[in-house]
């Protein structure tokens, strides 16, 4: 083979000083500025791990795969069905948590305070200082909500009582889950655990689950990603903006809830609970971007991102070919904006499995789709663009299903490599909320973070390994 | 400590908006705490807890309420006039398409947006530069690595990948070429024609390129190596693969290899691989013997031949100044002026001038000697004939490279200027893309001022020089030998009669 340089008009990638693009040009040549950066943030040596991995055969017809199969999911909401029956391999001592594995001593406030709020709510103790004797004992199994298919936003606690959706991908048959919202304000994912929420719990458990799941039962089941797709259409970026899809979900469900014959003053205290909160959508979603992305975990050599989640201690994302191993980081603490009265300092470091939304393009991808909520990207319906724009350097592909009317209708950025985002150290977007680091204080701000590039240097090393070792 | 408290009835903004409002507004100086809501029940409990409110106010869901607190009234007013004005900016339209596409941040994010790149220039940091290759050539993109500080381990490695490819790979430390009559690097704007040249040596390729366009011939393709692509560990594959393609090079009809002394094996192969290639092709291996002697002769040698001619390289002027000139050169000089300080910023001109002036003149001294022998022990304090490379990396650590800021050079010449030995400071003058705008104008500055100096202690320092770039480079090379003509340098029109006139006005010629 040689090359074909002389034939060719030349046309120049420029990496580094920019005159030398300028005398190109000047000189009838062409040349193709580049932004350059450090890749992978400076991390050399997974900046060459990096070099090593770029238009790999194997592993682009891997990720080929896996994209393809997250495209193909459909994932319907089937009913609501009891954690400990529905998760998989979830045992009747078992509690699931947010993020990656973390041992209990090690937690963070309001994932204790949640953990002792199920342990109650379980009836496993009376109180909070038997139930922290209990978690103590090492006779509670602590695990990601990950690994038994399932996603929990904030400290995403799923005990075995509770009620949980149960979301079925028809195209692979997979299956998710993801608890129901509670509503805003003193309430178990921030590590609230008094009377009013476990009480909330029990009813949740008792009523709005049988309505749900009595009311999805006469529906046949809802195809999430049509909510998803017109709430994209009506403001929503379905992980910090959910008003619209809520609405879509309610208007579906009215008709066949009153149609179950269950008790009418249930069925209205159940809608009354989902018109109360413009979040309801946001585990739905949460469930439905898990089914999509379980769809394309698992394939051997792929380098696509199938979950990132944080646990409030550390950040950790998933590849599809690595398993259930994490590349994990420290958590960061979100500088968004806050309530009044709080600041910082009183904040959680980043916590919840719903950046599962961005995982799948949503969320901070879909950014151009939310103008009401663009202030936390610096405040102009432009900078949202340049977000949701940003993104699709370092995915694989868009997703044609979930379209952003502000980029001309383009589908949203989809299918997070790896290798792109250690390539290029254009790190994912999230929008998240942020808790108070005490158990039970509850929400005190929202922004936007980026996951940190340590997870992604960690990643490209394994799949270097991967590479040299298979 | 005061406090301020506004309601703005029936005026209604998101949450998020008030939020960024508020969190802006408590940056102002004197400013201790901003709240701008919606005066929902649930809002207001909040302020209330968070000890902001001093009695209820009198606003609904449908009012916005401001509280500040503060220092003093003026830091609260202006608080107070920011948020207001905040309230009632109607911002600009210009929402539409988020602005320009933002530039590609790596090759293969540029090539996604430009298919039909064929070629990377790398020119970032070293410690990056060898990555960025390897993905320019994964990627099928042949390669020019201008970079430095890349082991040679990877310099190997990336060509050893080159060569499976089929794809070049100049570098690294290639500082120029010429590709399809693009100038990469620091090139010159020379004429095109049917010369090909590969060089190990950057400012070697750059003064053979000019020479030739001075004789009237042409460069088809310029192709740099990088300078340890001769050694044995790499083994001179660039020079080979560069070689093989200007051989089967339709454009090409005459090919010159440049080079320092390559690894003796290497050396063999290249001279093999040229005689069965099936065009003339010139070798300057400097110091190597056979071929072309110096830079100057190669030139010479490759225009003949690309016009059917044979070159007299035995009649080449020694250099162009005449006997009465070069007496008088010498008779400014007092008694104790006997010594040459050559201040180059090209590296291979440092070295070529060693190789004549030490037969002329006895062990040269240097930074980068030809023998070790002639090693300063104070790369920055000249002694004798010193010839330096201020392009070498103990000069350039931590500045930029004399192309292109002329400063360190100017002091040097200052210090040579003030030695009572020095009776010659010889200096390069490089243009081309990449180099500095006007050399000319900041050497003439200096050699005012080395000059004022050298009066002032009552001796006469001859400069002599030559511009290395052509009258198409930025810089106009006309006009640069104008300006230095102006200050008085002695101008030749190549390095090796630069330092023959050197070695002549300090008594080595007749």
């Amino acid at each position: 083979m040689s090359s074909d340089l002389f034939h060719s008009d030349l046309s120049v990638v420029n990496v580094g000083l920019g005159s030398f693009a300028d005398a190109i040009d000047g000189a009838g040549g062409q040349a193709i500025r580049t932004d350059w950066r450090p890749p992978a943030g400076g991390d050399v040596d997974a900046g060459a791990a990096v070099a090593a991995l770029i238009n790999d055969a194997q592993i682009d017809a891997a990720n080929e795969t896996a994209f393809a199969n997250y495209l193909a999911a459909q994932p319907i909401l089937e009913g609501v069905g009891r954690a400990g029956d529905c998760l998989p391999g979830m045992g009747e001592r078992t509690i699931t948590h947010s993020g990656p594995p973390v041992a209990w001593q090690d937690m963070c406030g309001p994932v204790k305070g949640a953990i002792i709020g199920a342990i109650i709510y379980e009836g496993w103790a009376a109180d909070e200082a038997v139930a922290q004797a209990l978690a103590d004992s090492g006779e509670v199994t602590f695990a990601p909500c990950h690994h038994h298919n399932a996603v929990g936003p904030m400290a995403g606690i799923i005990s075995p009582s509770m009620p949980v959706w149960i979301v079925k991908n028809s195209s692979s048959g997979n299956m998710s889950y993801c608890t129901l919202n509670e509503g805003l304000g003193r309430v178990l994912r921030f590590g609230a655990f008094d009377g009013e929420v476990l009480e909330r719990l029990n009813w949740m458990q008792d009523v709005l689950a049988r309505v749900m799941d009595a009311a999805l039962d006469v529906l046949g089941g809802i195809d999430i990603k049509t909510i998803m797709a017109q709430a994209l259409h009506m403001g929503d970026e379905v992980h910090n903006r959910n008003a619209a899809a809520t609405s879509l979900l309610i208007k579906a469900l009215i008709p066949a809830a009153l149609r179950s014959g269950l008790d009418q003053a249930e069925i209205a205290a159940a809608i009354e609970f989902m018109a109360g909160n413009d979040h309801f959508f946001l585990n739905i979603s949460m469930a439905g971007c898990k089914s999509m992305l379980d769809a394309a975990h698992g394939i051997a050599g792929s380098t696509i991102v199938t979950a990132m989640s944080r646990n409030g201690v550390e950040f950790g994302i998933r590849v599809s070919g690595a398993g259930d191993q994490w590349f994990t980081a420290e958590a960061p603490v979100v500088d968004g904006l806050y309530f009044p009265g709080y600041s910082m300092a009183d904040a959680a470091p980043d916590l919840g499995d719903s950046a599962i939304t961005e995982t799948a393009g949503l969320g901070g991808f879909a950014m151009a789709a939310s103008p009401a909520i663009v202030q936390f990207v610096g405040g102009t319906p432009a900078d949202a663009i340049l977000r949701s724009r940003e993104m699709q350097q370092i995915t694989l592909g868009r997703n044609p299903a979930l379209t952003l009317p502000a980029l001309n209708f383009g589908g949203t950025a989809a299918a997070i490599d790896v290798r792109k985002v250690a390539d290029q150290s254009v790190l994912p977007i999230i929008n998240t909320g942020i808790a108070h680091k005490e158990a039970g204080i509850g929400q005190i701000g929202a922004g936007i973070t980026r996951a940190p590039m340590e997870c992604f240097a960690k990643a490209v090393r394994w799949a270097a390994d991967n590479k040299a070792g298979g | 400590m005061s406090a301020l408290q506004k309601i703005f009835p029936g005026m209604y903004r998101d949450s998020v908006a008030l939020m960024r409002l508020s969190a802006e507004a408590s940056e102002l100086p004197g400013i201790e705490a901003v709240s701008a809501i919606m005066a929902t029940e649930a809002n207001i409990a909040l302020l209330a807890e968070a000890g902001l409110l001093d009695g209820l106010p009198d606003a609904g869901p449908n009012d916005l309420l401001l509280v500040i607190q503060g220092g003093d009234d003026a830091a609260i007013a202006a608080g107070a006039d920011f948020i207001e004005s905040a309230l009632n900016d109607t911002p600009d339209a210009g929402g539409e398409g988020g602005g320009e596409a933002a530039l590609p941040h790596s090759v293969e994010a540029a090539l996604s947006s430009q298919p039909a790149a064929n070629l990377a220039l790398i020119s970032c940091p070293g410690e990056y530069a060898g990555a960025e290759a390897m993905k320019a050539l994964r990627l099928g993109l042949d390669v020019m690595l201008f970079s430095d500080n890349v082991s040679v381990a990877d310099e190997v490695a990336l060509k050893t990948l080159g060569d499976e490819m089929g794809r070049l790979v100049m570098g690294p430390d290639c500082g120029t070429a010429i590709i399809n009559g693009v100038p990469l690097g620091f090139a010159n704007v020379v004429r095109p024609g049917n010369i090909g040249l590969v060089a190990a040596s950057g400012t070697g390729l750059q003064q053979v390129s000019c020479l030739i366009d001075d004789l009237g011939g042409g460069i088809s393709q310029a192709i740099g190596t990088g300078g340890r692509d001769l050694k044995s560990e790499v083994g001179g594959r660039a020079m080979m693969r560069g070689l093989e393609m200007l051989a089967a090079d339709t454009g090409t009809e005459v090919i010159v290899l440049i080079s320092k002394p390559p690894d003796a094996d290497v050396a063999k192969r290249l001279m093999d691989m040229a005689e069965n290639c099936g065009k003339p092709v010139v070798i300057n291996f400097l110091g190597a013997g056979g071929g072309a002697a110096t830079l100057e002769e190669a030139a010479h040698l490759a225009v003949a031949a690309a016009n059917g001619e044979t070159a007299d390289i035995a009649n080449l002027p020694r250099h162009n100044l005449d006997a009465d000139g070069v007496a008088k050169a010498r008779a400014a000089l007092g008694p104790a002026q006997g010594s040459i300080r050559a201040l180059y910023s090209g590296g291979t001109f440092a070295y070529e001038t060693m190789l004549i002036l030490q037969p002329l003149l006895g062990p040269i001294w240097s930074s980068s000697p030809l023998d070790p022998d002639g090693l300063l022990d104070d790369p920055w304090q000249s002694r004798g004939h010193t010839v330096i490379d201020l392009g070498d990396d103990i000069f350039t650590r931590g500045r930029p490279h004399p192309m292109i800021d002329h400063r360190l050079r100017g002091e040097r010449i200052v210090q040579e200027a003030a030695d009572a030995e020095t009776a010659v400071i010889l200096l390069d003058v490089v243009l081309g893309y990449g180099s500095h705008d006007d050399p000319a104008g900041e050497l003439a500055a200096a050699i005012g001022e080395a000059r004022d100096i050298a009066e002032a202690a009552g001796r006469w320092v001859n400069f002599v020089g030559f511009v290395c770039g052509t009258d198409a480079d930025p810089q106009n090379a006309a006009r640069q030998a104008e300006v230095l003509t102006g200050a008085g340098v002695l101008l030749t029109p190549s390095n090796a009669q630069a330092a023959r006139l050197a070695a002549d006005i300090v008594g080595s010629g007749p």
